[in-house]
């Protein structure tokens, strides 16, 4: 069943977002910001796709922790490892249209702030995956349940804390022809996002089989 | 007493640096307001268009760069599996 999905949610996805610069252009630009808003489109359905993939990655661990079972380990490698892919996108875009938009291309604000602190908990669950050696998973289980705690605090902080970076209220607010393009891009990153959470996802079972056949190569 | 006076000087200091955090920083935006055609007075010190260019290529890059990278990594254990279950049997 998985098999047969999963080749027509990679044709989809990759014709959403081949198609999706055709409607960025198409919509009206922003009366103060001009062309550079455009970023938006990309930037903040990147954000929102981040979220997914840190969510997939707590609740993975969450599960993990108790019920040990393999494949919420596997759900949550791969989504800590999408987490900071997306991350670095969102946090390489954003200062790419602030440079435009503010002036500077960073500002230590709550937003900023907390999506930096956010991407690098997720570092520090790859890198503990990555060296810490036997019995880490359990340690960076807990760490990505607190990359995953961080969630909606990056997502209220615009709300909470006086920022520079636009409210959680213009997505909302968008008029008719940005609003199109915008929940089109959503659609195309989380489809994206999920099509590579899957492929991820194998990878790590197969590199589980692989380690079993290792070992029993070895008796 | 020398001590105090060090303490109270300590904490003048701190909130003299604290107090550009406090400061009042420009509104965030509320919304987005379209306009029809490109904006009025686009005289830009700050070209647009690079920094529009260069964040979609990134993007463009990075996303199927990695998509790219897991799936050769898994093609490249796939091809191991395959030869590592080809030695088990043999020496069962």
């Amino acid at each position: 069943m998985m098999k047969k999905i999963f080749p027509v949610l990679v044709v989809v996805a990759a014709a959403m977002f081949a198609y999706a610069p055709f409607m960025i252009l198409a919509a009206p630009y922003e009366s103060t910001m001009g062309l550079v808003q455009k970023i938006f489109y990309f930037h903040a359905a990147c954000g929102m796709a981040m979220f997914l993939a840190a969510f997939v990655s707590g609740i993975g661990s969450a599960g993990f922790l108790f019920s040990k079972k393999p494949s919420y380990d596997r759900m949550a490698v791969a989504g800590a490892e999408l987490t900071v892919i997306i991350g670095l996108i969102v946090l390489v875009t954003g200062p790419l249209w602030a440079r435009k938009a503010w002036g500077v291309w960073w500002q230590w604000d709550a937003r900023l702030t907390s999506t930096l602190v956010m991407w690098m908990i997720f570092n520090a669950y790859l890198l503990l995956r990555r060296y810490g050696g036997l019995g880490s998973e359990k340690l960076a289980a807990a760490v990505a349940l607190f990359g995953m705690a961080n969630v909606p605090f990056v997502y209220w902080s615009v709300n909470v804390w006086r920022t520079l970076h636009p409210k959680t209220s213009v997505i909302p607010s968008l008029q008719p022809g940005m609003r199109g393009p915008f929940w089109f891009c959503v659609a195309a990153f989380l489809l994206l996002s999920i099509v590579i959470l899957m492929l991820r996802t194998e990878l790590e079972k197969r590199r589980q089989e692989l380690d079993a056949l290792y070992l029993a190569a070895e008796d | 007493m020398k001590r105090s006076v060090l303490i109270v000087l300590s904490v003048l200091l701190l909130l003299t640096l604290a107090v550009p955090a406090f400061a009042q920083k420009p509104a965030a935006q509320d919304e987005f307001v379209p306009v029809t055609g490109t904006p009025a007075g686009a005289q830009e010190t700050i070209p647009a268009q690079r920094l529009v260019g260069i964040a979609y290529g990134f993007i463009w890059v990075v996303f199927f760069g990695y998509a790219w990278s897991v799936r050769s990594r898994l093609s490249r254990v796939e091809r191991e599996i395959e030869t590592v279950s080809r030695r088990v049997p043999e020496r069962k």
